[in-house]
């Protein structure tokens, strides 16, 4: 899951040059992790790409954007390496995340923090800036009225000096001025008031003073109590006290009317002022202080009045000298200010105060509420003229700054989205985490359940291999008590003990090979092996069974079946027991056929087999058509199978096996679960026959492991027939190796064909599919074989002089149907050539017997079926040899092996001695030439080459050195040659066997001997030896 | 001939108790099978080969399993021997004690093991009583002139 997140991510980075920016959120996510890994210090991009992203916005931001992308494209490759080296282990990824995570998020907040600090800085920048510019705006206004007021008082100056003292007599009296000065007093709209003072020396004073008719007064008193509002207060004033010179006014406007008289230079501030302004010729201000009679702020605005024009460049002493007076202007600040703030719009935003700074650190506030905000302010300088004096404004906003809004939201937005993204990391992240979690509990399950599949099939295997030991000891006990004396009720109850005993050893096995199946520990063994002589086995395991119940049983292999293939011959052989026993299991009458063919023979032939009638078959009763079995099969239509079947150009054989029956076939609808393991057609079958239900599934399976096939056609009540096809290799062609074996299995048909060769038989046979099989069974020991469909046409046949015809063999049916004929048969062929042999086929020794009972005369020797080369040939060595015993093939086990045993020089090993006796004994009964050793060593030092051995028994367990171990030796040993090494063992256990097979052991027997079992093993090696007379 | 026709049927009796106690199976008869002109003393020499070849391994195991530290892999190997030299006679209950000691065995469980070989000597004892009375039987059958009846 996780590397497929990441392997997707990857094909993203790899396109995303191409493609843009990808929406997916993952790809997104990605994007964002590695550059916050790899540019931190890019941030900006980083910051300004979201908000682009955010707004969807391109242009200019977006190529900036890609050119970052390249940029970061190398880092982020590396990252991306690093990245996959960082989930070889979880936990270091684990960590690894959740730090990025937490730097990221943390990274994110500073970012946002600082976009919050930088727009909130610059709104209030620009608020500043605001204030700024109005603060000077005001100023300069201010300034500006001031200025036209300040040339106003100064005119006024002018004025006097022309009409008061250039004049004589003066042209102005206090009336003149004060309705003068009332008149323009619009011009001045600033001043309150406006007063003349005229300078007075002290030798002048009485003079003036009578001139005016009132004394100078003093000005500290008046000052002392300025609120005072009564005009009368400044009758009461003191005259001034004597000085060097005076300023007395004369001349006020009305409103100041009050000040005619005051000395001027007596108040310490406007003699300050007076003196100051006589000095520089220029416009003086005082101090703000509140006016008299309005309470109000303001300031005296003092010019001197020369007598005579003065330079511009005068100095101060001269100017002094040539002062005449001086004239003063009451400015009323607060109004002035007022009156300008009205006049402007945004009177209401901002708050102005001004200052008189000229003391710097007692600023006198000249207007404004004084109240102290930390706020924002804005100082703008004021020049009102006087260069003494300075004054300053403050301006300060009436509200406080607004919230920041735009920056918060910007802000918090950023944030809101840098956790979002982070949450969908780390949900993805946790996401993946648990997934794999999850993989990995799965995994641990998984191994579990295939554990728990290991154990059930161990479990299996050790109960079937414990309940197959006591079911052994359980069927002995059976066998033997069957040997006993019993009433026929109690025989009855122990074969249907044994029955049962044998049935559920078979299934044990069943069930064993089952849960190999399921564990896929079937592995199919690749070595050479006779076709036929398995089929030979097949059918001498079923013939019993037949017998018993009166069905023909056949086999016949094409001839265009290779000798020896090489494929897995067990399991083949498992296949066709399976399908045999099911055969002969639901077949009361008839035939069982099992043919083996090429798939190629069988395509041929397709079309021609389809015509064939239901009477053409073994038993002459109808069949189901095999050829619909295996239509469906892919190996018949090429175009939709891979593996065409094309042996000529590989050494690949294809081989078609069908087992034909006239049972009782299966019902419709359970034809389709055939195959599945433990589904019978219906309980009352398996009360009826017993069994499991698990052959067929195996039989699928194993059919499967051979590249093959398997697939049925059944009609009810008429019979079935399965087919199933295997890809084997061809054993002649490489034959390089494991020759031994090949000349073993070669010899096997030589010995039994060599007698025989160039003989020719004729076969008596109307059914020409009964023919077809005896053919092939005859022809197998090199006898040629004619075919002919009646007694008549075999006379003909025999006396026909070119042909020397050695053996005929009549079908028992042909031979019953009417006797006389077969008594002239008899006469004729004895007439025409003695030597001939005559043998019946028969299908069972019973009717066969009867049929002898009747016949009288000479009796034919019957062979009964089903033929089988070896059985054939044995028949045909005893009447050949002249020997007419008993030519059944029913022996008793313990005569055949007299037959295969005798004379043959046997070496037993083993290490117990007891055993040892035994089993030399036993095998010494069947005149065997016996040598025992007691150890591996010995065995190996007695069958080093060249020996006369012709087989070797060997115990397993030993001391010292184990069978397997010796029989390896050998086996090394061995250049030519091959002795077969029979293994004897207690238990007889399918891992035994296979341990067998690999040491090169050829098979293994019971221990203590069974004879049957002996018979069976031996068989496979050792050839009847000719010689051995019964 | 009345003592040997008793003694025949005494004879009989005496296999068929054995058999039915399951002293025997069907391995002794087929070792009594094997036994013929050519060696007329086979079953009893084997059986007495047997009865030594127990004793030895009775004696070895009682050995091994006296000893502080068990070694039941050797023990095994005995077990083994005995086991198949007792289906080899026949000898059933015999051998259907030597499974059980060989399950001791791999179990490695000591108590079971003891108890398996008192078994084993007890059974061995009194398979030896009842062979050497058959023998006697049989001989005495032949002293009488009479044969020993085939088994079934």
């Amino acid at each position: 899951m996780f590397l497929d997140v990441s392997c997707l991510l990857l094909f993203w980075m790899s396109l995303h040059h191409v493609f843009g920016f990808g929406l997916k959120a993952g790809h997104l996510l990605w994007r964002l992790c590695c550059w916050i890994v790899s540019v931190v210090s890019m941030n900006w991009f980083i910051n300004g790409g979201i908000l682009e992203t955010k707004a969807g916005m391109l242009g200019d931001g977006g190529k900036m954007w890609l050119k970052c992308l390249e940029k970061v494209s190398g880092n982020s490759c590396k990252i991306h390496h690093l990245y996959y080296q960082y989930i070889g282990s979880m936990r270091i990824r684990k960590t690894w995340w959740r730090k990025l995570l937490v730097a990221w998020i943390v990274g994110w907040i500073a970012v946002s923090v600082w976009i919050f600090w930088y727009m909130s800085s610059q709104a209030f920048e620009k608020r500043k800036e605001t204030l700024a510019s109005m603060c000077d705006e005001r100023a300069r206004m201010l300034q500006d009225q001031f200025n036209v007021s300040m040339n106003h008082v100064q005119a006024m100056s002018i004025l006097i000096s022309t009409f008061h003292h250039g004049k004589n007599p003066s042209a102005i009296d206090q009336r003149t001025f004060a309705r003068y000065t009332e008149r323009t007093a619009f011009e001045r709209p600033l001043t309150s008031g406006v007063a003349y003072a005229v300078r007075v020396l002290h030798s002048e004073r009485e003079q003036f003073e009578n001139q005016q008719g009132w004394t100078i007064k003093r000005m500290d008193t008046f000052e002392q109590s300025p609120v005072q509002k009564d005009d009368s207060v400044a009758e009461a004033l003191e005259p001034s006290p004597i000085q060097e010179e005076y300023a007395p006014v004369i001349f006020a406007q009305d409103t100041v009317a009050h000040v005619v008289s005051l000395d001027m230079l007596s108040g310490t501030e406007d003699r300050e002022n007076v003196l100051r302004a006589r000095a520089s010729g220029k416009g003086v201000l005082t101090a703000p202080f509140r006016l008299l009679k309005t309470n109000r702020l303001g300031v005296i605005l003092t010019f001197a009045v020369y007598k005579t024009d003065l330079p511009s460049n005068a100095m101060p002493s001269e100017r002094i000298q040539a002062t005449d007076g001086y004239i003063g202007g009451i400015f009323d600040i607060e109004s002035l200010v007022e009156k300008l703030l009205q006049q402007l719009a945004s009177k209401q935003t901002i708050l102005v105060n001004v200052y008189d700074i000229t003391n710097q650190s007692h600023p006198i506030s000249m207007y404004g509420s004084n109240v102290s905000d930390d706020g924002l302010e804005h100082v703008s300088a004021l020049n009102f003229g006087d260069p003494f004096r300075k004054h300053e404004m403050r301006c300060r906003f009436k509200q406080k700054p607004p919230w920041p809004w735009l920056a918060i939201t910007t802000s918090i937005g950023i944030l809101v989205i840098v956790l979002l993204i982070g949450y969908i990391f780390h949900a993805t992240m946790n996401r993946i985490a648990k997934v794999e979690d999850d993989c990995h509990k799965m995994e641990e399950l998984k191994k579990r359940a295939e554990a728990a599949d290991v154990a059930k099939s161990q479990f299996l295997a050790t109960v079937s291999h414990e309940i197959r030991t006591p079911m052994n000891g359980v069927l002995g006990m059976l066998q033997m008590l069957m040997d006993t004396e019993l009433d026929a009720t109690q025989q009855d109850y122990v074969r249907t003990a044994q029955d049962s005993g044998k049935a559920l050893v078979s299934l044990i096995n069943e069930v064993l090979d089952q849960a190999k199946i399921e564990s896929g520990k079937i592995e199919l063994e690749a070595m050479q092996f006779d076709l036929r002589a398995i089929m030979d086995e097949v059918l001498a395991l079923f013939s019993g069974k037949a017998h018993e119940k009166g069905v023909e049983l056949a086999v016949y292999v094409s001839d265009g079946v290779p000798e020896i293939v090489i494929g897995d011959p067990g399991r083949f052989r498992q296949i066709i027991t399976n399908l045999m026993g099911n055969s002969i299991k639901f077949t009361k009458k008839g035939h069982i056929f099992l043919t083996v063919h090429l798939v190629e023979e069988v395509m041929d032939s397709i079309d021609v087999e389809t015509e064939s009638s239901s009477q053409n078959t073994l038993s002459g009763l109808p069949v189901a058509d095999g050829s619909r079995s295996w239509v469906g099969f892919k190996i018949f239509n090429p175009e939709g199978s891979s593996h065409t079947p094309s042996p000529s150009s590989s050494d690949l054989v294809n081989i078609i096996v069908s087992v034909e029956d006239t049972g009782e076939g299966i019902p419709l609808e359970a034809q389709p679960r055939v195959f599945t393991p433990f589904m019978q057609v219906d309980p009352s079958i398996s009360r009826k026959y017993g069994g499991t239900g698990i052959g067929l599934s195996i039989s699928k399976c194993l059919v499967g492991l051979m590249n093959g096939e398997i697939g049925f056609v059944s009609i009810p009540d008429i019979g079935s027939t399965f087919t199933f096809t295997a890809v084997f290799s061809n054993g002649c062609c490489n034959s390089n190796d494991s020759k031994p074996q090949k000349q073993r299995l070669k010899n096997q048909s030589n010995t039994m064909s060599s007698r025989f060769q160039g003989m020719t038989a004729l076969v008596v046979d109307p059914k020409p599919v009964r023919a077809k099989v005896s053919r092939y069974q005859i022809q197998r020991l090199g006898i040629h074989v004619e075919l002919v469909l009646d007694l008549n046409q075999g006379l003909s046949s025999i006396s026909n002089e070119n042909k020397a015809v050695n053996m005929v063999f009549v079908e028992q049916e042909v031979w019953d149907r009417d006797s006389s004929i077969s008594a002239l048969f008899i006469y004729k062929l004895q007439q025409i050539d003695p030597v001939t042999k005559l043998f019946l086929l028969g299908n069972s020794l019973s009717s066969s017997r009867t049929n002898t009972a009747t016949s009288g005369f000479y009796t034919p020797s019957v062979i009964t079926k089903p033929l089988k080369a070896s059985m054939l040939s044995a028949s045909l060595q005893r009447a050949m040899g002249g020997n007419k015993g008993n030519p059944c093939n029913g022996e008793h086990p313990s005569l055949s092996l007299r037959n295969l045993l005798a004379g043959r020089k046997i070496l037993i090993v083993d290490d117990n001695k007891v055993n040892l006796i035994v089993a030399a004994a036993a095998l010494k009964k069947y005149g065997a030439d016996v040598v025992c050793a007691d150890s591996g060593q010995k065995a190996i030092k007695l069958l080093k080459p060249p020996h006369k051995f012709d087989a070797c028994f060997m115990d397993i367990q030993m001391p010292e050195m184990d069978g397997f171990e010796a029989t390896r030796i050998i086996r090394d040993m061995e250049s030519n040659g091959h002795i077969p090494i029979l293994a004897m063992t207690a238990d007889v256990i399918q891992a035994t066997y296979e341990e067998c097979q690999r040491c090169g052991m050829d098979g293994y027997v019971s221990k203590p001997f069974e004879a049957e079992q002996l018979y069976q093993e031996v068989s496979r090696f050792l050839q009847p030896t000719s010689s051995v007379n019964l | 001939m009345d003592v040997l026709s008793q003694l025949q049927r005494q004879l009989a009796d005496f296999l068929a108790s054995l058999y039915r106690e399951g002293f025997v199976d069907d391995q002794f008869t087929q070792l009594q099978k094997l036994q013929d002109e050519s060696s007329p003393d086979f079953v009893m020499e084997v059986v007495s080969l047997f009865f030594e070849d127990c004793e030895k391994l009775v004696n070895n195991m009682a050995k091994v399993l006296e000893q502080q530290v068990v070694d039941f892999k050797q023990v095994d190997s005995h077990v083994h021997q005995l086991k198949g030299s007792s289906s080899s006679i026949g000898a059933a209950r015999i051998r259907n004690v030597c499974i059980a000691f060989k399950t001791f065995c791999e179990a490695q469980n000591r108590e079971g093991c003891l108890r398996c070989l008192q078994q084993v000597n007890h059974e061995h004892a009194q398979l030896k009583a009842n062979l050497q009375s058959l023998f006697t039987l049989e001989r005495q059958i032949v002293a009488a002139g009479g044969t020993v009846p085939a088994m079934q």
